[in-house]
């Protein structure tokens, strides 16, 4: 069953991303609020906001990215979940295929459709003004922990996708997470944060990853964030995985 | 195990609890290779449940099944090998086109040129035209005969069908059950749940009444039929069914009338 792995997923994947491409509208949508929020910060809370040397919508951009892929996945939850209502995903696990293949299909789907929103997003702070003198070597850097990070967040995505009752709870999980970015240095220096808000904005992961995405994009060194942002990014993927896997296996036994 | 070999679908003791609800008490039957057997059951009797451990979706709690010989619970993927199953709800990708679920499904099976499996069964079931639309553009019967199609890919010797005309129109159920019959008549062998009794009495070779998760009854049509009292002979005048008018009205099958309705729908 093994050998056909590789196989079944590029298969299941090809029908899931026809899921995206022939709805782009999930793509659009994913990517306008971020965008919203984005034109907000930047034309009209970003001129009270002192950041230091940095233009406001170079300092950002970063949360915004996590924004967009905290969004995005709710699309992810909620592909599983028609999936898994339709009697589709029944169908897929009664045939004789690599079963984890079906959910490895909406793994991969999921990051494909959040690199294209997460394209247009940047498209657009660039028409806002964002430069970056980052290199290459940056660059995929920067792209390698947001991938990463979807990656992570996609597999706590799979959970409810495999377990909610009703589509509203299928991507209600991710409210939290869009939100989470307030409570960090995404928008804000958190030197002005009161104590116990400022201890969590420190400590928590997104702190860290946007942290790091601002160093690599401005070309500052990146120091010891980065491997404070990529312990969280795959304890945070080993748990989701953990999690979801267990959730599938009460699925389909 | 010698018996096993004559059987297609083996089902000893089968026993299955959610909590405390006792969905099957024991249930034992045996289906014949190349037949039709008609599992009956009203709502809840346990018919999908029982579909759902032979398909190796559900475990039992207690009790053996074999599905062509191979136990369902320790040889769970020979028994995928053997089985298609086209489960109550039309189990289709609405977003693809029907061609290319009928070239998923072709793929998944490892068959060799999927595209020509693919036209050769949009053909057999009357979805050529139909084949490059969005099944969600399509009408409830043709859901289901596409349904049906996918089943037959890869010729699996057993196919499960759970309840296939629920909620049809009676010129799609009568789609349905030709698509049935044609696939007896090739050899497989075909367990279908449903809840109405003329179905099973149209395409059964053996009816089994599953009631309170226990098989009360199982037998021929004409054994069941014998179970009552003789028949009086009564003679009364024939009225026209309101299937009969519906069929003399509507002009019977037409799937390009179908078709037209679809379309109409879409504006």
């Amino acid at each position: 069953m093994a050998t056909h792995f590789l196989g079944d997923t590029a298969a299941l994947t090809g029908r899931t991303l026809r899921h995206v491409t022939r709805s782009p509208d999930t793509i659009i949508t994913t990517a306008v609020m971020p965008i919203a929020m984005m034109l907000m910060f930047v034309y009209v809370f970003g001129g009270a906001i002192d950041t230091g040397s940095v233009s406001y919508v170079n300092y950002m951009l970063p949360g915004i990215l996590l924004i967009t892929i905290a969004s995005g996945i709710a699309y992810t939850a909620f592909r599983l979940f028609t999936d898994m209502q339709g009697g589709i995903f029944e169908r897929f696990q009664s045939m004789p295929i690599a079963r984890s293949g079906v959910l490895w299909a909406h793994v991969l789907t999921s990051l494909v459709a959040n690199v294209l929103s997460l394209v247009v997003v940047v498209g657009v702070a660039l028409l806002m003004g964002f430069r970056s003198g980052a290199g290459v070597g940056a660059w995929l850097a920067v792209a390698g922990i947001l991938i990463l990070f979807t990656l992570a967040l996609t597999w706590i995505a799979v959970i409810p996708g495999l377990s909610a009752t009703s589509v509203e709870g299928a991507s209600a999980f991710s409210y939290p997470l869009i939100f989470l970015p307030f409570l960090s240095s995404a928008f804000v220096p958190t030197d002005t944060m009161p104590g116990p808000v400022r201890w969590f904005a420190e400590h928590q992961p997104v702190t860290s990853i946007v942290n790091t995405i601002r160093d690599l994009l401005t070309g500052q060194p990146v120091g010891n964030d980065v491997w404070t942002a990529l312990a969280w990014c795959v304890g945070i993927l080993v748990v989701a995985y953990a999690f979801a896997m267990a959730t599938y296996r009460r699925k389909i036994s | 195990m010698k018996t096993q070999k004559q059987s297609a679908i083996r089902l000893r003791g089968l026993e299955k609890s959610y909590k405390d609800l006792r969905v099957l008490r024991g249930v034992d039957f045996d289906v014949a290779p190349g037949s039709i057997f008609a599992l009956l059951g009203s709502n809840g009797a346990g018919k999908t449940t029982v579909v759902r451990i032979l398909s190796t979706l559900l475990k039992a709690d207690k009790g053996t099944a074999a599905v062509n010989g191979f136990d369902v619970a320790a040889q769970s993927a020979n028994v995928r090998e053997s089985i298609s199953l086209t489960g109550q709800f039309a189990a289709v990708d609405e977003i693809l086109s029907g061609r290319e679920n009928l070239v998923l499904v072709a793929r998944l099976r490892h068959m060799e040129e999927p595209g020509a499996i693919a036209d050769d069964l949009l053909s057999r079931f009357s979805l050529t035209e139909a084949g490059g639309r969005r099944v969600s553009t399509y009408s409830g019967g043709m859901r289901r005969r596409l349904d049906i199609a996918m089943s037959l890919i890869g010729n699996p010797p057993v196919i499960f069908l759970d309840e296939p005309t629920t909620g049809l129109d009676p010129q799609a159920r009568v789609e349905v059950w030709e698509a049935v019959k044609n696939l007896a008549g090739s050899g497989t062998t075909v367990l279908l749940t449903t809840q109405y009794l003329d179905e099973a009495e149209q395409l059964a070779d053996r009816i089994a009444i599953l009631h309170r998760g226990r098989i009360i009854v199982n037998g021929t049509l004409a054994e069941l039929r014998a179970m009552l009292p003789p028949a009086e002979v009564e003679y009364v005048e024939k009225q026209p069914t309101l299937e009969d008018v519906f069929f003399a009205v509507t002009g019977g099958s037409d799937t390009d009338g179908e078709d037209r309705r679809t379309a109409l729908e879409k504006k």
